[in-house]
């Protein structure tokens, strides 16, 4: 079996929730030797991510280097390549700086490359077999790779648990001195943080969220509606955003906002899985969706097969009418 | 600016359900909608806006078969100056790395100065982008959400976590993959396609290309798909089967007992 490296995303110091994820994905692969954690950074801030990472991995290999003060794939794929041997397995979580890294990196490495991997389900001999999902979750895919000349895995957040808690106790390796000077040709200038909007979706106990859906920007209004009578506020999905109906301080994603309300009300969402990284705190999920395959009724506690646009403005009479009632 | 941009068909997920065939190795493809991978039709017009501003074409190319064209003529509709078909049988079953490789091999007998993908297809994996630059040592960016043309460089933008946009400037030429929702796509008319229906749209091949067949296809491919299934459910919703009028009953029910009415 190759050895199996796991590239450790970081930021200001702590380590992200994905290092865990990577080295229980790595015991899947290998259950008989626990992963090599990459660390990658400089100076202090490095120090305390080795210090500070779950248990899990064999060693961890510290890349420390001025130039990688800002993560800039670029620069640490040169980095990587300086010290990974040929015919590796490297896994990358799947979320926007893996998606940055891990495609260029296999083609340096020589190496095959799956993205997005979901599920291990065996190796034989230097074959892999893996699950992916396709069509926006509707449907999964087994896929086979052929890893004789090493491979690159990215692996979705979320979807493997490690078993073991604590902090690592395994060795590091200073690698630093095999990097020498680097340059790239995309050099990072800033981090814009983005405006907070009219509406802090965040801060709502209910959310009235709509998908594509919602069809068009007039629509936007009967879930505005529904959320004024629940008091509660509109978010939504990517789509809706993209289509530019609202503002994108009302995305709930991985690439929006992390929402934690008691009540979400998908309506009109498929549920893909950077929607749904960004609802946290189990809260209570309705599903409205005319697609009774819709990924989003697979995680949803209550399920309607219905059309949003009569079904909401339906749902908004009735909580008026139940509030005239109570007003009584 | 000479602009490539790499675009896909595929089945339309906002039309079709996608379910599993009878045999259960392949998606039921018959009565699919297809139409253009969505992120690439993002990547075709910010090609079409970059051109308006600083001069240039805009060369739409896929690797498929001759349904494709299609999407090429859609693209050519929206202002596209040239569509370029590949398309051989050997290229048939080839992996993320093999289509790389066949573009590599376009690119490098054009002069192009900026080559854009979509960020992801709907069946596939946000790689080849990223594949294409490495094989062609040209830096690349992922995620881009926004492009401003300076001097023999771009400034752009990438969406990262939380809706922060992470700003970098890039040399070209370059190779970026872009995210949806970096402009509005222009709307195309069946006049608009009928007015491009005579223009030629060249085919391709291995030969033409230069590309051993060997090195991709399905010979070449290190990642095959083996099969499609649909997995077991786990956790699954309740599903209210009641009248509209009950359904709503219950979820007004359901809200109020979470503590979700004001």
């Amino acid at each position: 079996m190759p050895r199996i490296f796991a590239y450790i995303v970081h930021r200001n110091g702590v380590v992200d929730d994905s290092a865990a994820e990577l080295a229980a994905a790595a015991t899947k692969i290998d259950a008989a030797a626990a992963p090599t954690a990459l660390v990658v950074g400089s100076g202090a801030e490095l120090d305390a991510v080795c210090a500070a990472l779950p248990a899990g991995f064999a060693e961890v290999w510290k890349i420390s280097n001025e130039a990688l003060a800002y993560p800039n794939a670029e620069l640490i794929r040169k980095a990587l390549l300086k010290v990974v041997p040929a015919n590796s397995l490297v896994l990358v979580a799947h979320e926007h700086f893996g998606i940055d890294l891990a495609p260029g990196l296999s083609i340096k490495l020589n190496a095959a490359f799956v993205s997005d991997v979901v599920g291990i389900e065996g190796v034989e001999g230097n074959s892999l077999k893996l699950v992916r999902q396709e069509f926006g979750g509707q449907v999964s895919a087994h896929v086979k790779c052929d890893a004789s000349s090493g491979a690159v895995l990215t692996i979705r957040p979320g979807t493997f648990k490690s078993e073991e808690s604590g902090i690592s106790a395994a060795p590091v390796v200073d690698k630093s001195s095999e990097i020498g000077p680097l340059t790239a040709g995309r050099r990072y200038l800033q981090t814009i943080v983005p405006e907070s909007g009219d509406v802090d979706i965040t801060k709502h106990a209910v959310l009235v969220s709509v998908g594509r859906g919602i069809q068009e920007k007039d629509n936007i209004a009967i879930a505005e509606e529904l959320a004024e009578a629940l008091g509660a506020a509109v978010s939504c999905s990517r789509p809706v955003v993209d289509a530019k109906w609202l503002e994108k301080s009302r995305q709930v994603g991985s690439s929006g906002k992390t929402v934690k309300p008691k009540v979400y009300m998908a309506c009109g969402i498929s549920g893909s899985f950077q929607h749904l990284a960004g609802l946290k705190g189990n809260p209570f999920i309705i599903a409205i969706n005319k697609n009774p395959k819709a990924p989003i009724f697979q995680v949803a506690d209550i399920g309607i097969v219905d059309d949003i646009l009569e079904f909401l403005p339906e749902l908004t009479s009735k909580v008026r009418e139940m509030q005239t009632v109570s007003a009584k | 600016m000479e602009i490539l941009v790499c675009a896909r068909r595929v089945p339309d997920t906002s039309e079709n359900e996608i379910q599993l065939n009878r045999a259960g190795n392949d998606i039921e493809r018959d009565e699919l909608v297809y139409s253009i991978n969505e992120p690439d039709n993002y990547a075709v017009e910010e090609a079409l806006q970059i051109v308006s501003r600083v001069g240039g074409n805009v060369t739409v190319a896929t690797v498929g078969s001759g349904d494709d064209e299609e999407i090429l003529r859609r693209e050519m509709a929206m202002g596209a100056n040239h569509g370029i078909l590949i398309t051989d049988d050997a290229f048939a079953g080839s992996d993320g790395r093999g289509i790389a490789a066949i573009l590599k091999a376009l690119v490098q007998k054009g002069k192009y100065d900026l080559v854009l993908t979509g960020v992801q297809a709907e069946d596939g994996g946000a790689q080849v982008g990223g594949m294409l630059a490495a094989m062609l040592d040209y830096p690349f960016s992922s995620l881009v959400n926004s492009i401003e043309v300076l001097d023999r460089k771009l400034k752009i933008s990438r969406e990262i976590a939380g809706g922060e946009k992470e700003i970098s400037e890039i040399d070209l030429p370059c190779v970026l993959s872009v995210q949806t929702g970096i402009n509005e796509p222009r709307y195309v008319g069946m006049k608009g396609i009928r007015a491009v229906a005579s223009l030629p749209v060249p085919n391709l091949g291995a030969a033409d290309l230069g590309v051993d067949p060997a090195t991709v296809g399905a010979s070449g491919a290190r990642v095959t798909r083996v099969d499609y299934f649909v997995p077991a459910a786990g956790k699954t919703a309740e599903m209210l089967t009641g009248s509209r009028e009950e359904n709503i009953e219950k979820v007004f029910e359901l809200v109020a007992a979470k503590g979700g009415l004001k």
